[in-house]
């Protein structure tokens, strides 16, 4: 098949072939990035703005590094530097941002459906580098290509997801990209931090971590927001610890080969305990480096993928 | 001054009227309701194929009128009023200043009376400067024409604070208006808790958040003995309680606006801000509930919360856009939306409009009866046509039926006798 969206704003509304399309697209581009000479010149020419409205280290560095290895020019701006301060609106951004004729706009917002506000107002293509509480689709699409290398093939996995759904864009985009390549989704989490109606997203909901991950082959741990603590949802970091945080022996009730994954980044001791999050059992820092494969796919793909190269 | 409204059928539930009649109007007041009546020397309005009813009463409007005439004004807003077949709207007092004192009260009536195309009723502030710390002065603000207090958009809180509200607007016979929300259970949320707020990432607004000041305010109606009025019940919970309150003889009453009756949370899809209004549209559970509420008489008016917003205040990130959608000028095709689907009669249906919000507010208005004013509608009830928010007599377009396409509207307003608007 071939495949070249205009934009990437979540998972929800991609077939699993198309899944399957990114990820295969993906693995062709990850060679790239281990060789001597790490440039190709596929998006020369191709101008990249990564629009960034929250802190961020690990996917705005993953998406200019993408986009540099590809050959594209990429500018960062990022909230704090920025007239968002003076009090201009997004759309007033975003169109100013436009004049300048870019390619393609990486947006992280706040807001959720900040970036399908930004696709109905722009000519350029938007790629959603996570929208407040909605998606984060291409950190889905990298755990997917991680899960795809060390387990060989996603359908009939059980992948177990524990932190705070409510707030993560990571669960949302992993429930619909993971169960339409055929896992099993399982939830857990203090009932402070799971919402309404998450079940009819096609998970199933558990109210502790080790029923969650009983015989699981996937366990991705979520961070924990420090701020969180003291505030209605968790009584002390020390008590989430204890309940929900991945440590000690748990792991021995997953599968032998079962392997644990973190979005980043991991507060050691907290979602995860030092042992595990250095363990044999973690790839974390496997989701990282397939994080640039799979955002050269994108940015390839939504720069018109197959037809670039006929230009 | 006479006119002669000819062959229409007059539809006055407060009279208990539907038949086809001519009312003729003389010096702005009902002169008679009667088949075939000498013309004489009045001037003739055909309405032969309209329906004829009182004019229109829209309980709850925001007319932003002083302080934020940016989004509206009282001759805007009474203009988008008569061009919807409204003659009559009651307006909240979250002005800018408040409406919490004779100044203000006089300011509304006597520029609605001057350069108005309604009457306006206003409701004044519970409390002085809706911070639900002090009562306001409500025996002279009703003296000025206040026909009840609210501090709509922002609830009182405190529950003695409530108390002494029903128990004070009680003692000068003027409803309480609650806007029933609990506002810790909000707790920053945008549109209505459930799967699909989990879906698109965004807070949810959790039905108890209704249902508790709901059910609160009620038992403070029947400790008081005063009347109290709910402001858009919009979950099945709300109405369930009303009408457990109404079946025990408390005086409670309550309306419902069309987007509750109309819309699901599901429009929310798309994050557009001219679908975020407060209360949140529910689930269908909900619009099932509200609808079995107007068929069964639970509900006493339908009222549209007209809420005027600029665009720069809606074209923005859905959790920050302001809440509230205009109304007046799609009240009345929602409505008869309602008959064609049999939740209500004809009869029924106008008297929502009508006769009964207007007892609510203890306004003479919403009836045909001899010696009345004449304020009266003319409706094609068969005409379609198409929301287009451009064209919206408001100032304000946010409404959330923009594009769809309804049926029936008032081709003539008449306010005491005058033609205020006419197509």
């Amino acid at each position: 098949m071939s495949f070249s969206p205009k934009h990437i704003l979540g998972i929800k509304n991609l077939t699993e072939e198309k899944i399957t399309f990114i990820l295969d697209t993906a693995a062709s581009f990850k060679e790239i990035n281990t060789r001597q000479i790490k440039k190709v010149p596929t998006l020369r020419g191709k101008t990249i703005i990564n629009l960034f409205y929250e802190a961020s280290t690990r996917t705005r560095t993953s998406f200019e590094i993408a986009g540099k290895r590809l050959s594209a020019d990429t500018v960062n701006i990022s909230a704090s530097g920025s007239s968002v301060v003076k009090g201009e609106t997004l759309e007033d951004t975003a169109k100013n941002i436009q004049a300048m004729h870019p390619d393609i706009i990486v947006m992280r917002h706040n807001a959720s459906g900040a970036c399908q506000y930004l696709a109905d107002r722009l000519d350029c293509s938007v790629i959603n580098a996570g929208d407040g509480m909605h998606e984060h689709p291409s950190q889905a699409l990298l755990d997917a290509f991680t899960i795809r290398e060390h387990k060989g093939s996603i359908a009939g996995l059980t992948v177990a997801i524990v932190g705070d759904i409510t707030h993560s864009r990571v669960v949302r985009s992993n429930i619909y990209c993971l169960t339409k390549l055929g896992a099993k989704v399982r939830l857990a989490g203090p009932g402070t931090m799971m919402p309404q109606g998450i079940k009819r997203l096609g998970c199933e909901v558990f109210n502790n971590l080790e029923d969650a991950i009983r015989d699981a082959d996937v366990v991705m741990m979520l961070r924990i927001q420090r701020e969180r603590q003291g505030a209605p949802l968790i009584p002390s970091v020390r008590e989430y610890a204890r309940f929900f945080g991945l440590n000690g022996s748990k792991m021995d009730l997953a599968k032998k080969d079962a392997i644990v994954m973190h979005p980043g980044p991991v507060n050691r001791g907290v979602e995860l305990g030092t042992a595990i999050a250095d363990g044999p059992q973690n790839v974390i820092l496997n989701q990282v480096e397939n994080g640039v494969a799979v955002r050269m796919a994108l940015l390839y793909l939504v720069a018109g993928g197959e037809k670039l190269n006929n230009e | 001054m006479k006119i002669l409204i000819k062959s229409g059928r007059v539809v006055d539930p407060a009279n208990k009227i539907d038949e086809k009649l001519d009312i003729l109007v003389v010096n702005g007041k009902i002169s008679k309701l009667a088949a075939n009546i000498d013309p004489g020397d009045a001037e003739i309005i055909n309405a032969a194929g309209l329906i004829v009813t009182p004019g229109l009463v829209d309980m709850h409007t925001h007319l932003r009128d002083p302080g934020y005439e940016y989004k509206e004004d009282i001759i805007s807003g009474t203009r988008a009023a008569a061009a919807g077949g409204v003659t009559s709207v009651a307006c909240m007092p979250n002005t800018s200043p408040v409406n919490d004192n004779l100044a203000i009260t006089k300011y509304i009536i006597n520029k609605a009376q001057e350069q108005g195309s309604a009457n306006v009723f206003p409701i004044g502030s519970i409390t002085k400067g809706m911070n639900g710390e002090l009562l306001s002065e409500m025996g002279e603000l009703k003296e000025g024409g206040c026909v009840g207090f609210s501090d709509d958009g922002l609830p009182v809180i405190n529950g003695e604070m409530m108390r002494r509200g029903l128990e004070y607007a009680n003692t000068f016979g003027v409803p309480i208006f609650t806007h029933a929300e609990d506002i810790s259970l909000v707790a920053g949320g945008s549109m209505n808790e459930g799967s699909i707020s989990t879906e698109l990432g965004l807070k949810g607004i959790p039905w108890v958040a209704e249902d508790a000041v709901t059910a609160r305010d009620i038992m403070l109606a029947e400790l008081t003995g005063a009347h109290l009025h709910v402001c858009h019940v919009s979950t099945k919970g709300s109405v369930e309680l009303v009408r457990h309150a109404k079946a025990r003889g408390v005086r409670v009453t309550c309306e419902a606006t069309p987007h509750h009756f109309m819309l699901t949370d599901e429009a929310v899809r798309g994050y557009d801000a001219n679908f975020k209004m407060n209360p949140p549209l529910r689930a269908q559970e909900d619009v099932d509930a509200v609808r079995a509420g107007l068929t069964d008489g639970t509900i006493d008016a339908i009222a549209t919360d007209h809420a005027p917003h600029h665009i720069d205040e809606k074209n923005v990130e859905f959790a920050i856009a302001l809440n509230g959608v205009v109304g007046l000028e799609t009240l009345l095709p929602l409505t008869l939306k309602l008959v064609t689907e049999k939740v209500l009669n004809l009869s029924k249906a106008i008297a929502l409009l009508t006769c009964q919000p207007a007892e609510i507010l203890g306004i003479d208005r919403g009836t045909l009866a001899t010696g009345a004013v004449a304020d009266i509608t003319l409706i094609n009830p068969n005409k379609e046509w198409t929301v287009e928010a451009d064209k919206l007599h408001s100032k304000s377009k946010n409404t959330a039926f923009a594009g769809q396409t309804v049926r029936g509207y008032a081709v003539r307003t008449i306010l005491a006798g005058k033609t205020v608007f006419e197509r």
